[in-house]
C-alpha cells in the first residue's frame, strides 16, 4: 500500500492540546477521502478518545492517520502509538466502563464502536498500539 | 482559550467559541462555579453550538458542571448540540443523563425561565 506524504499526518501527543490538534487534522484529512459530515465527527471523536487514552496512561505518544485504499474502497486508518506501562489485560480495558484513570472506562470500548476495524495490542512495559480504520460507506 | 460568560438577568450564559482542550473545560467548570455565587446567578445556559466534537471528556465535564452548580442553587442547560455531534456521542455511548437539554439559546432561556416559575409556584 503506497503512502504518499500529503495522505499522512503525525501529531505529536503530549498534552490536552495535543489531542484537539489530532483530531481537528484528522477531520481534515479524511474529508479528502469523501466521507459524509456526519462520519467525520465520529472519526475526530474516536481520534480524541484513542489521543486522550495515551495523555492519561503513557503522558506521550504518536497519532498517524493516512488515507487508504483497498482495491473498491477508500478510508482512513488511525494507528495510536505509545511506549508507556501497557496494558496488563486488553479484555478487561474493552470492557464498558472500566477504567483505573480518571476517565468514564468509555474511551477505548467507545472507539471501536464508532469505527469499522479497531484492534489493540499492548506489552506490559513497552507499550501499547491501537489501530483503527473507517472506509467511505 | 477561555469561554466567555455573559450574565443575562438572572442567567449565565457560557457561549463556547472554539475547539475547546482539556484543560479549557476544566477552565470553564471552576470559572462557572465561582460565577453563579457572585452573581447569585438562578441558571446558566452553556451553548455547544461550536463544539464538532463531544467526546467523554467533554461529556463528564459538562455533567459534573451541571450537579455542581444545582448544588450552588442554579439550573444548567446544554444548548446547541449539533446534530452530527448527537449521532457520534449516542455510537460512543455517552449519555448527559438527567441533565436539561435544548435546541438552541432562545428555548434554553425558555426552559429556564419556566422551570424558575415552577420554583416559585410550588413556594
Amino acid at each position: 500500500m503506497a503512502v504518499s506524504r500529503d495522505s499522512q499526518v503525525h501529531v505529536r501527543i503530549q498534552n490536552s492540546a495535543d489531542i484537539v490538534a489530532a483530531r481537528q487534522q484528522g477531520r481534515a484529512l479524511a474529508a479528502i477521502a469523501g466521507f459524509s459530515h456526519s462520519n467525520l465527527t465520529i472519526i475526530a471523536t474516536a481520534i480524541s478518545e484513542v489521543a486522550r487514552n495515551i495523555v492519561e496512561y503513557a503522558k506521550e505518544g504518536e497519532i498517524i492517520i493516512t488515507l487508504i485504499d483497498d482495491a473498491s474502497k477508500k478510508g482512513v486508518e488511525i494507528v495510536a502509538s505509545d511506549q508507556g506501562p501497557g496494558i496488563p489485560d486488553v479484555g478487561t480495558v474493552m470492557r464498558d466502563g472500566f477504567s483505573t484513570g480518571k476517565g468514564l472506562g468509555i474511551g477505548l470500548p467507545g472507539a471501536r464502536r464508532l469505527m469499522d476495524e479497531f484492534a489493540i495490542s499492548s506489552v506490559v512495559g513497552t507499550g501499547t498500539i491501537v489501530t483503527m480504520k473507517k472506509w467511505v460507506a | 482559550m477561555a469561554v466567555p460568560i455573559l450574565k443575562q438577568r438572572h442567567h449565565l450564559i457560557a457561549s463556547i467559541q472554539s475547539a475547546l482542550s482539556d484543560q479549557d473545560l476544566l477552565g470553564l467548570r471552576d470559572d462557572l462555579a465561582r460565577l453563579v455565587g457572585q452573581h447569585r446567578a438562578l441558571g446558566v445556559i452553556i451553548d455547544v453550538t461550536a463544539l464538532d466534537v463531544l467526546d467523554s471528556f467533554a461529556t463528564r465535564t459538562l455533567r459534573a458542571i451541571a450537579y455542581m452548580t444545582k448544588l450552588r442553587g442554579a439550573e444548567t442547560v446544554i444548548v446547541g448540540i449539533q446534530p452530527d455531534v448527537a449521532t457520534a456521542m449516542v455510537q460512543l455511548g455517552l449519555t448527559l443523563e438527567d441533565v436539561l437539554t435544548a435546541l438552541d439559546l432562545e428555548e434554553g432561556l425558555a426552559l429556564l425561565d419556566q422551570r424558575l416559575e415552577e420554583r416559585h409556584g410550588s413556594q
